[in-house]
C-alpha cells in the first residue's frame, strides 16, 4: 500500500496471505494463526518452512516487486523421467552429469532467483541452477545417479514453480547467435567511432595551432586504417540487408544508409589518399555506431515480447495418458510425454483435462470446451466419433480418444504455422529517419563539395574553413538517434504500463487510422460467464448452489460467486443425460441443466413460460439454464458473458480516432450482434461464427481492399488473423499463443490498455517529428552560417554535440505513455516495478489458467 | 612529437584488448540475460539460515497498517 489515498478499506497484516502477501479472501480469514490466500500457497509455505529457506520471506519483503499467489500442481512429473523426453530435452555433460533448460511458471521476483538458485543446497544431486528472471528459463544440472529429473520437477514444483520443457530452444539458438552478432557488431563499431573521433580531435587541433606535415599524414592514415572494422562489421550490416533486398528487386530500409556510409568512406579514403580535403571519417563511423545500437535498443525490447510467446507452450499439456495393449492381452495406462505420441495411440482424457493432440472419440460421451481455438464461450457436446481438437479441455465426462494428428500436423499447430508464415510475409515499413539519415550523409558531401569549389573561386582563405565549419556543424548523429531514442523511450514507459510493443514500426502504423477489428470473448467480454439473472425463489436458489458446489462445470464456478451465507447439503448429486446435474437437497429432488435436458426429464412442454423465456434468451446469445424442482419447472438462471468496465470507452476512443470499428467472433452470430448492439456498433461490422481460418481470409481482405486493418484478440483463433494484420494486438491473460503473432500486447487483460496504446502511438509519432524537425532545422542552419563563413570550425566543434543532446532531452521528456494519477488497490507495486516483472505475473495469471482448465488445483480467488 | 608514433599504437593496442574482451564476454553469453543478474547480485550472499517460525500472534491484536 505504497500511495496512500487509493483504497477505500486497506486490509489489515492479518489479512495478507503469508506466502505471497496478497490479501486473503474474507471467506478464508482464519481466526488466528497463519493466513493464506489460497490452498497452493499453504503448501508453499510449508514446504519452505520444511526446508528452512524461510529467508526467502525477508528477501521478498526487502525487494518488493510484484505479488502473486502461488501456483502448485502437485503432480507427479512421470513424464520427465520418460526415453523420449530425455533424447529431446537432455544434454549430456558427463555420465553423471545431466543438463536440461526449463521453463518455470510462477518466477517473479528477486526472492525468486535467490530460492531457485538455492535448490543445490537441499536438493542432493542437483550439481546447480541458474535462474533467468526474465524469461523465466532454468538451466540445471544434476548428478543422474543420485536424483532423476521427475523428482528435481516435483521439487519445483512443490517450491511453487511448475516446470515445463523448454521447447523453443532450435529457434532460440538462431535468435541468440543473432543477438549476440549484434552486440559485436555495436561493440565494435562503438569502439571503431570513439578512436576515430579522438584521432580526429587531434587533428582539428592541428587546424589552429598547427600540425607537423608528417604527423598530420599519419594521424590520417591511422584514422582511415582504424575505421575499416567499422565499415567491414558496422557498415556490413546495412549493406548486406540493402544489397539482399536489391537482389530481389525490393528497395530497402537499409538502402540510403549504405549508400550514405560507402560515400563517406569513399570520400574519406579519397582524400587520405591523395593527402588533402577533409577527413568524413568521424562522422561516418558515428553515425554506423548509432544506428547499430539503436537497432540493439529496439530489439532488446522486441525480445522482451517474443518470449512471453513461449508461454504457448505451457497452453497444450506436455503429457497425455495411452492406453496398451500388454502381449496377454491385458489392457494398461502409461503416462507419456506428448513428443512419444503417434497417431493410431488410444488416450484417456479425463474430465478437466486439455487434450494433448487432434483425434476421434471412440468412448464416452462429455463437453468440450473449445474456446481457446473457436473462441466460442459455450461448451460443445461431443459424443463417440466426433473430432476433438489439441487445446481443448474436456469438461464433464471421460474420453477415449485414437489420436490422428501430433504437433505441428495438429490443427492448432497449423494454425500458429499458418501465423508464423503471416508474420514473416508482412513487409516492413520504411522508417523516416532511416532514410533521411542516408540521404543526408549524401547532401551534406555534395554541399560540402561545392561549398569547397565555389568558396575556393571567390575567396580561397577562407574555403577550407567553410568546408570544415560546415562538415563538422552538420551531424548524422542527432537524425540518427531521433526515431530509436523516441521508440526505446517510449517502448520503456509502455511496458510500464503493461503494455508490451514488439518495435517502433507499430507506432507509425498505428499512426493514421483504418479498420479495426476486435475479437469479442476475452476481449470485449471478460470470457467468463456470470450469472445476470435469476428466476425462482430464494430457497431453490440455495438448493441449486448446494448441488453446484459439488460440481467442477464451468456453469457450476459460475453459481458460485453470487452466494453470501451458508449452503445447505446436497446429496445424490449426479449428471443428466444432455447436460446437466441432479441432486437431491432438503427432500426435494433438484433437476438443474440445459433447457432441452431438463425438458425431457420433466413432464414439462416447451411452452411453459420458464421455457419460453429460456429460448428467448437463447436466441439473445445467453447462456439459459432451467431448474426443476421435484418434476416441476420452477426456476432460470441467465448466464451471459459479460461485457469488460472498459470495452465501451476502448472502442469509443478507437472511433474518436476515425477508425472503423467491427467485431469478428468465433462465437454465435447472435451474440456477437447483441454485443455490438450494446457497444453502439454498425450489425453489419459484427460477425459472429467466424472460424480462425475466417478470421485470416477476412482480414487479408481488408488489406487487399487497401485498408490498413488491426486486429485485436486475445485466443489462439485470433492468432492467425494477429499475424496478418496491419497491426495485431493481443490482450494478454487470455491464451497467450496469441502473443507470438502480436505486434504489441496488453497485460493483465486491461482492454483499456488497447487504447492507450494508440493515444500513445500518436504521440510518439508526434516526438519523432519533432526530433527530426529539430535536427533538421539545426543541420540547415548550422550548414546555412558554415557556407556563409560565420561559423569557425571550433565554434561548430562545440555545437556540434547540442543536437544530439536536444534530441535526447526531447525523446525522455516527452510523455508518450503518462502514468496514471492513482493505480489499482492490490496488484500494483511501487511504480519503479521492472517491465520484466510485470511480465512475470502475466505469466502468473497464465498459469491459473491453465490451473483452472486442468481442475487440478483450487485456484487462488 | 615523435611520442605520437609510439603512444598511437599503444593506445590503439589497448582499444583493441578492451573490445576483444568485450567480444568474448558476448561469446560467452555474458549479455544474454541482462534482467537476472542485478538482482542475484543482491542476493548473492545470503545464506540459509534456519530460523524456527514464530507462530503469529492472533489477528486481534495486529495493528492496523
Amino acid at each position: 500500500m505504497e500511495r496512500g489515498e487509493l483504497p477505500k478499506r486497506q486490509p489489515r497484516k492479518s489479512e495478507l496471505c503469508d506466502h505471497c502477501a496478497l490479501p486473503v479472501p474474507a471467506g478464508l480469514v482464519r481466526p488466528r494463526g497463519r493466513q493464506f490466500c489460497c490452498a497452493a500457497c499453504e503448501q508453499v509455505y510449508a514446504i519452505i518452512g520444511e526446508l528452512g529457506m524461510d529467508h526467502y520471506y525477508d528477501l521478498r519483503d526487502r525487494f518488493p516487486g510484484q505479488k502473486q499467489p502461488a501456483v502448485h500442481r502437485g503432480r507427479d512429473y512421470a513424464e520427465f523421467g520418460d526415453k523420449t523426453f530425455e533424447e529431446l530435452y537432455v544434454r549430456e555433460v558427463a555420465d553423471d552429469h545431466h543438463r536440461t533448460e526449463l521453463y518455470l511458471e510462477g518466477v517473479h521476483c528477486a526472492a525468486c532467483i535467490w530460492l531457485v538458485e538455492r535448490i543445490p543446497s537441499f536438493c542432493d544431486g542437483v550439481i546447480g541452477a541458474r535462474l533467468d528472471l526474465g524469461r523465466s528459463r532454468l538451466v540445471i544440472d544434476w548428478d543422474p545417479r543420485c536424483i532423476s529429473l521427475p523428482a528435481i520437477a516435483c521439487r519445483l514444483d512443490s517450491l511453487g514453480y511448475p516446470p515445463h520443457p523448454f521447447r523453443g530452444a532450435q529457434g532460440e539458438a538462431a535468435a541468440q547467435r543473432e543477438r549476440r552478432d549484434l552486440w559485436i557488431r555495436v561493440a565494435i563499431s562503438g569502439a571503431v567511432a570513439g578512436n576515430v573521433m579522438m584521432i580526429s580531435f587531434a587533428l582539428y587541433g592541428g587546424l589552429f595551432h598547427g600540425i607537423d606535415p608528417t604527423v598530420h599524414r599519419v594521424l590520417r592514415s591511422a584514422a582511415l586504417l582504424v575505421s575499416i572494422p567499422a565499415l567491414v562489421w558496422g557498415g556490413g550490416w546495412f549493406i548486406r540487408s540493402a544489397l539482399r533486398a536489391l537482389c530481389n528487386r525490393r528497395l530497402h530500409i537499409d538502402l540510403p544508409v549504405s549508400i550514405g556510409i560507402i560515400a563517406g568512406y569513399a570520400h574519406g579514403t579519397w582524400n587520405v589518399l591523395r593527402g588533402e580535403g577533409d577527413l568524413y571519417l568521424d562522422s561516418v563511423t558515428m553515425l554506423i555506431f548509432l544506428l547499430l545500437a539503436g537497432r540493439l535498443l529496439e530489439r532488446g525490447q522486441q525480445r522482451r515480447a517474443a518470449e512471453a510467446a513461449e508461454l504457448l507452450h505451457t497452453l497444450a499439456p506436455s503429457r497425455a495418458t495411452r492406453i496398451d495393449r500388454s502381449p496377454d492381452g491385458q489392457e494398461f495406462e502409461s503416462e507419456v510425454p506428448v513428443e512419444a505420441l503417434l497417431p493410431g495411440a488410444r488416450l484417456r482424457i479425463r474430465a478437466g483435462e486439455t487434450i494433448p493432440a487432434d483425434g476421434v472419440v471412440c468412448t464416452g460421451r462429455s463437453e468440450l470446451d473449445r474456446s481457446l481455438l473457436t473462441g466460442e464461450s459455450r461448451l460443445v457436446p461431443i459424443g463417440q466419433g466426433d473430432r476433438v481438437e489439441a487445446g481443448c479441455t474436456n469438461v464433464s465426462a471421460a474420453l477415449e480418444v485414437i489420436v490422428e494428428q501430433v504437433g505441428e500436423e495438429s490443427r492448432i499447430g497449423k494454425l500458429l504455422a499458418a501465423m508464423e508464415e503471416s508474420a514473416r510475409r508482412r513487409a516492413p515499413v520504411v522508417r523516416l529517419a532511416d532514410r533521411i539519415a542516408g540521404v543526408f550523409v549524401g547532401a551534406v558531401l555534395l554541399a560540402a563539395v561545392a561549398t569547397a569549389v565555389i568558396a575556393a573561386r571567390i575567396d580561397p582563405t577562407t574555403a577550407i574553413d567553410r568546408t570544415l565549419a560546415l562538415l563538422i556543424v552538420t551531424c548524422p548523429c542527432a537524425l540518427a538517434l531521433a526515431t530509436p531514442l523516441a521508440v526505446s523511450a517510449a517502448l520503456g514507459r509502455a511496458a510500464r504500463r503493461g503494455i508490451l510493443v514488439r518495435g517502433g514500426d507499430v507506432f507509425e502504423r498505428l499512426r493514421t487510422p483504418g479498420i479495426v477489428w476486435f475479437d469479442k470473448t476475452g476481449t470485449l467480454t471478460d470470457g467468463q460467464l456470470r450469472r445476470a439473472d435469476w428466476i425462482g425463489d430464494s430457497e431453490l436458489e440455495l438448493a441449486v448452489l448446494a448441488i453446484e458446489s459439488e460440481s467442477h462445470h464451468p456453469l457450476a464456478r459460475a453459481f458460485l460467486p453470487t452466494f453470501v451465507g451458508s449452503i445447505p447439503r446436497a446429496t445424490s448429486v449426479g449428471g443428466l443425460e444432455g447436460g446437466g446435474i441432479t441432486g437431491t437437497v432438503g427432500g426435494n429432488e433438484i433437476v438443474i441443466g440445459s433447457p432441452r435436458a431438463v425438458l425431457a426429464a420433466t413432464d414439462a412442454t416447451p411452452d411453459h413460460p420458464l421455457a419460453r423465456s429460456a429460448e428467448a434468451h437463447a436466441r439473445e446469445g445467453s447462456t439459459p439454464v432451467l431448474v426443476a424442482r421435484n418434476g416441476v419447472l420452477s426456476g432460470l438462471a441467465i448466464f451471459i458473458d459479460g461485457l469488460r468496465d472498459d470495452s465501451l470507452d476502448t472502442v469509443r476512443a478507437w472511433q474518436n480516432r476515425g477508425w472503423q470499428v467491427g467485431i469478428l467472433s468465433g462465437d454465435d452470430p447472435a451474440v456477437a450482434q447483441a454485443i455490438g448492439a450494446r457497444l453502439g456498433l454498425d450489425p453489419e461490422r459484427c460477425l459472429g461464427g467466424v472460424s480462425p481460418e475466417g478470421k485470416l481470409a477476412q482480414i487479408e481482405n481488408d488489406l487487399a481492399a487497401g485498408s490498413k486493418t488491426v486486429m485485436i484478440g486475445d485466443g489462439v483463433n485470433d492468432a492467425a488473423a494477429l499475424a496478418a494484420a496491419t497491426v495485431g494486438i493481443a490482450i494478454g491473460g487470455g491464451a497467450e499463443a496469441a502473443l507470438r503473432a502480436a505486434d504489441a500486447f496488453v497485460l493483465d487483460r486491461r482492454l483499456a490498455g488497447v487504447a492507450e496504446l494508440l493515444a500513445g502511438a500518436a504521440r510518439v509519432i508526434v516526438t519523432i517529428r519533432s526530433n527530426l524537425a529539430f535536427s533538421l532545422l539545426y543541420n540547415a542552419v548550422g550548414a546555412s552560417l558554415a557556407i556563409g563563413g560565420v561559423l569557425s570550425p571550433i565554434v561548430a566543434a562545440v555545437l556540434m554535440p547540442l543536437s544530439s543532446l536536444t534530441v535526447v532531452t526531447i525523446s525522455w521528456r516527452a510523455r508518450t505513455f503518462p502514468e496514471p494519477a492513482a493505480r489499482g488497490p492490490v496488484s500494483s507495486g511501487p511504480s519503479t516495478l521492472p517491465a520484466h516483472l510485470a511480465r512475470a505475473d502475466h505469466m502468473s495469471q497464465t498459469g491459473h489458467l491453465s490451473q483452472a482448465q486442468t481442475g487440478e488445483v483450487r485456484t487462488c480467488p | 612529437m615523435s611520442v605520437i608514433y609510439v603512444l598511437l599504437p599503444v593506445a590503439l593496442l589497448l582499444g583493441t584488448i578492451a573490445l576483444l574482451a568485450f567480444i568474448r564476454a558476448v561469446r560467452t553469453g555474458q549479455f544474454d540475460d541482462l534482467d537476472t543478474p542485478p538482482w542475484r547480485m543482491l542476493t548473492d550472499d545470503e545464506g540459509v539460515e534456519s530460523q524456527p517460525r514464530e507462530e503469529p500472534t492472533p489477528p486481534s491484536q495486529e495493528a492496523e497498517l
